[in-house]
């Protein structure tokens, strides 16, 4: 009945689809230059990593991982709203997203 | 069936992160992520995880993403500009990621006992349980005080989010409004 090829999907697909997600996330938080964007690319990576998670919980028949991506969507939802009102502050003194420009704690 | 949808959402998803990288005005980025997080909802479904999928479409590609879209449109943000910041990023980053990308992808691989997933196969296979009664007789019986405890830290960060982004930054807007009454 379900032995069909097509009907069965590897669970290192999803892995390795996770995986590629949060790669591109570190890749993102690399080139981009909008303090924005970086942060969507912070975001990114927890989705990656989210899916690895309920991949594991689907493979052990536990509920564990998804109680735990179910904590850290509530944690991401309180990082968004703090994060994107540090940029509002940020560009209220200094009128700009770039990420190169806000460099007041280089060396 | 279950091949078909995860090709096709799977492909929606790498479509949607590399447009994100690729696109240069922030509102593009934001509204591929979107793409990105409505189609990893869908391949939570697959994996009979139908209250993350809820979730994830209700806070994730609704309310976090309505606040990027919203502070994109409040600061007016414009296309960014590439320097030599990002270059040298590029130069040294690529490497990097492309070993952390190889690493994961050799272990993932090599890893021999994965199981597969079929369409309509629940969490625990436990018969007449569905995904939120077991996920909520965990989460409000062994987990309720950290459960109350994010409902804490989410308020604490709402409280925060109103203080710093609040008009001005108190001393010298209480100044100005001081002298100009004077």
């Amino acid at each position: 009945m379900s032995s069909l090829p097509w009907q069965e999907v590897p669970l290192s697909w999803y892995l390795l689809l996770s995986a590629v997600l949060f790669s591109l996330g570190i890749v993102g938080f690399l080139i981009k230059r909008n303090l924005i964007t970086v942060f969507m690319s912070i975001e990114l990576m927890l989705n990656g990593v989210n899916l690895s998670f309920v991949t594991f919980a689907h493979q052990w028949h536990a509920v564990k991982g998804q109680i735990f991506v179910f904590f850290v969507m509530m944690v991401a939802a309180a990082e968004a709203a703090v994060g994107l009102a540090i940029i509002i502050a940020i560009f209220r003194v200094r009128a700009t997203l770039a990420v190169d420009r806000i460099d007041l704690m280089k060396l | 069936m279950h091949l078909i949808l995860f090709v096709v959402f799977a492909g929606f998803c790498l479509a949607g992160a590399i447009n994100l990288l690729l696109q240069s005005h922030p509102i593009n980025s934001a509204l591929s992520l979107i793409v990105v997080m409505t189609s990893l909802a869908v391949l939570y479904l697959l994996l009979g995880a139908e209250f993350l999928a809820a979730a994830q479409v209700i806070v994730y590609a609704g309310a976090i993403m309505v606040l990027f879209t919203f502070v994109v449109m409040l600061l007016n943000a414009s296309r960014e500009e590439r320097t030599l910041g990002s270059r040298a990023a590029g130069k040294i980053g690529f490497p990097a990621v492309v070993a952390i990308l190889g690493v994961l992808a050799t272990i993932i691989l090599h890893t021999q006992d994965l199981g597969t997933a079929r369409i309509g196969e629940g969490l625990t296979n436990v018969k007449g349980s569905t995904n939120i009664e077991e996920l909520s007789g965990v989460l409000f019986s062994k987990l309720l005080l950290p459960f109350e405890v994010t409902s804490v830290l989410i308020l604490i960060a709402i409280l925060g989010a109103v203080a710093l982004a609040r008009h001005g930054h108190g001393e010298t807007e209480e100044r100005e409004e001081r002298t100009a009454g004077k």
